[in-house]
């Protein structure tokens, strides 16, 4: 099996990708794709204590920690959150807790989802990554 | 002669913007209306030329600023038709007013075992501040029941109403489905049992009969910003013979009388319960957007936003998949919905994207959203300067939202 890319090499794929779109409709509409791809979620996983609190839609994570590296399902009922949701996927899965604690979220300004997914609290993406860290946190401490 | 309703829209500059490289639709009102010109002039003439703390000072001044700032007291009497503008208590809006009754009301009136009863229609801001004061004071919290069409349950109402009934604190209009409940008939019954009743009027005094002796409210409360004045401003009206009885809510500087170490005594009303430098310039604000509301034939303005409510609904109707909650008889300017298989915070982010402004989640109202067994609604909610163009955008937006999402 080939070396999962550095989350800097998936970052600036992802970049390119967006650019090739022209407007918010079409950004959109490429993100709603990429949550159709993810890897489903184990319906079973979606409890309440998976829920990610702080999001306008339901947002659930389920995570652990293997020998240093992150590994999480993660599935919204939102299609633009589940597009987010993954982008994380691409980005954070599989890699190590230390790398999900130095990402920031300036990338969804760079792949010009507008102000408002990439800052808008109600998108839960402030609340998700934090939610990856304190996991990341826990998987350090271990 | 009246102004033309038509011509409004002229009057907001912030309607003119783009928005995504779109013509702005707001359809956000229920959360916050925009302001006038004339709104924002007076705001800022009052920085320019009048600023001063009011009352106490005897310069010019703080005595032209005292007499603008009871200017409005008399203008939000008259448009509520109070008795008298002693009755009138500025606050920072809706929620304070609220917080001013539900703590001096239960201070003097409310022992343990008493009850209060709120509907399961209420916004947050009129059914919190009563779930604390009753945790306080160790009585029991009842709430009326609504049924399938989103309208208040007026038998399981006159059941909860007893001896023990202290209080009945009821919104005029939903800011969640637009119900226009049936205020006067709550208040005839709640009166019948010598009981009191608060009406939260934050959705209705913009847009319906906002007279508070014909509805003999005994408390009634409203925000400034939802209806074309400034945020940061509200008004509690509430009879004479309560205000006399309820301790102060809020205390310091203007509201007492004498000061020493033994005692403190109180001002007359209103000032008892106005502490501290209020909002002078947003109180100015607020008079200058009930002017511009006064230019209108109310009755008219009335019936051009029920006029656009029907033609919104209408349009809503026809899209496939589309469920508007409440099959209320008399709704105001409120058009709630979901559209099957979209979540409604991927609607509004998408209508965004189309320079569509509306409110999407639970609206501060979670009972009503536990009772229809939905996460939140997409709302979109009308004010004086939304036309029919607006509404049809909505309605192309949706369908637009729909074949992206939906593919």
């Amino acid at each position: 099996m080939s070396q999962k890319p550095s989350i800097a090499e998936i970052e600036r794929s992802l970049i390119e990708d967006f650019d090739l779109l022209e407007d918010v409709e079409e950004k959109i509409e490429y993100l709603v794709d990429l949550g159709h791809e993810m890897q489903k979620m184990d319906p079973a996983l979606k409890t309440e204590d998976r829920l990610v609190k702080g999001c306008q839609s339901s947002v659930w994570f389920d995570i652990h920690c293997e020998n240093g590296l992150m590994r999480f399902s993660a599935d919204s009922d939102s299609l633009v959150v589940k597009g987010l949701v993954a982008i994380l996927d691409k980005l954070l899965n599989g890699q190590p807790a230390e790398e999900v604690l130095k990402m920031d979220l300036s990338l969804f300004e760079k792949l010009g989802l507008w102000h408002h997914i990439s800052s808008q609290r109600s998108s839960g993406l402030a609340a998700m990554m934090g939610h990856l860290k304190q996991a990341a946190v826990e998987c350090l401490e271990k | 002669m009246s102004k033309n309703i038509l011509s409004a829209r002229e009057d907001f500059p912030i309607l003119s913007q783009t928005i995504n490289d779109l013509p702005l639709v707001y359809l956000d009102n229920a959360a916050t209306t925009q302001k006038p010109q004339v709104v924002i002039d007076a705001i800022s003439d009052y920085y320019r030329t009048s600023n001063a703390n009011i009352h106490r000072g005897n310069h010019s001044l703080a005595i032209r600023a005292t007499q603008a700032y009871e200017e409005v007291r008399k203008k939000v009497a008259a448009y509520l038709n109070a008795a008298s503008p002693d009755e009138i208590i500025f606050t920072r809006g809706t929620t304070e007013s609220i917080n001013l009754v539900a703590y001096s009301f239960g201070q003097a009136f409310v022992q343990p075992g008493d009850e209060i009863i709120v509907s399961q229609l209420e916004h947050h801001s009129n059914y919190v501040p009563w779930h604390l004061m009753c945790q306080r004071r160790g009585a029991i919290f009842r709430t009326i029941p609504f049924d399938e069409n989103g309208e208040l349950d007026l038998e399981a109402f006159q059941q909860l109403l007893n001896e023990k009934t202290r209080l009945v604190a009821i919104n005029h209009i939903s800011n969640s489905l637009g119900t226009v409940n049936p205020i006067e008939k709550i208040v005839k019954l709640a009166h019948e049992a010598d009981i009191p009743v608060l009406v939260d009027g934050a959705q209705a005094v913009q847009h319906t009969a906002h007279d508070v002796q014909a509805m003999d409210a005994d408390f009634y409360a409203f925000s400034g910003h939802k209806m074309y004045a400034p945020m940061g401003v509200g008004v509690l009206y509430a009879k004479r013979k309560w205000l006399e009885k309820l301790p102060p809510f809020l205390s310091g500087g203007e509201m007492i009388d004498q000061v020493t170490p033994e005692k403190v005594t109180f001002n007359v009303l209103p000032y008892k319960f106005e502490a501290g430098t209020p909002n002078v310039a947003d109180v100015i604000g607020l008079g200058a957007a009930i002017d511009y509301l006064n230019q209108f034939d109310f009755a008219e303005l009335e019936a051009y936003e029920d006029e656009l409510l029907e033609y919104g609904l209408g349009l809503l109707s026809e899209i496939p998949g589309l469920n508007i909650y409440g099959n209320i008889q008399k709704r105001s300017a409120i058009l709630p919905f979901n559209v099957e298989g979209i979540q409604h915070y991927d609607m509004g982010i998408l209508l965004d994207s189309k320079g569509i402004a509306v409110r999407t989640g639970q609206h501060c109202t979670q009972p009503i959203m536990d009772a229809l067994h939905i996460s939140g609604t997409v709302r979109a909610s009308l004010a004086l300067y939304n036309n029919r163009a607006d509404l049809d955008a909505l309605a192309h937006g949706i369908q637009r939202v729909i074949r992206l999402l939906k593919r």
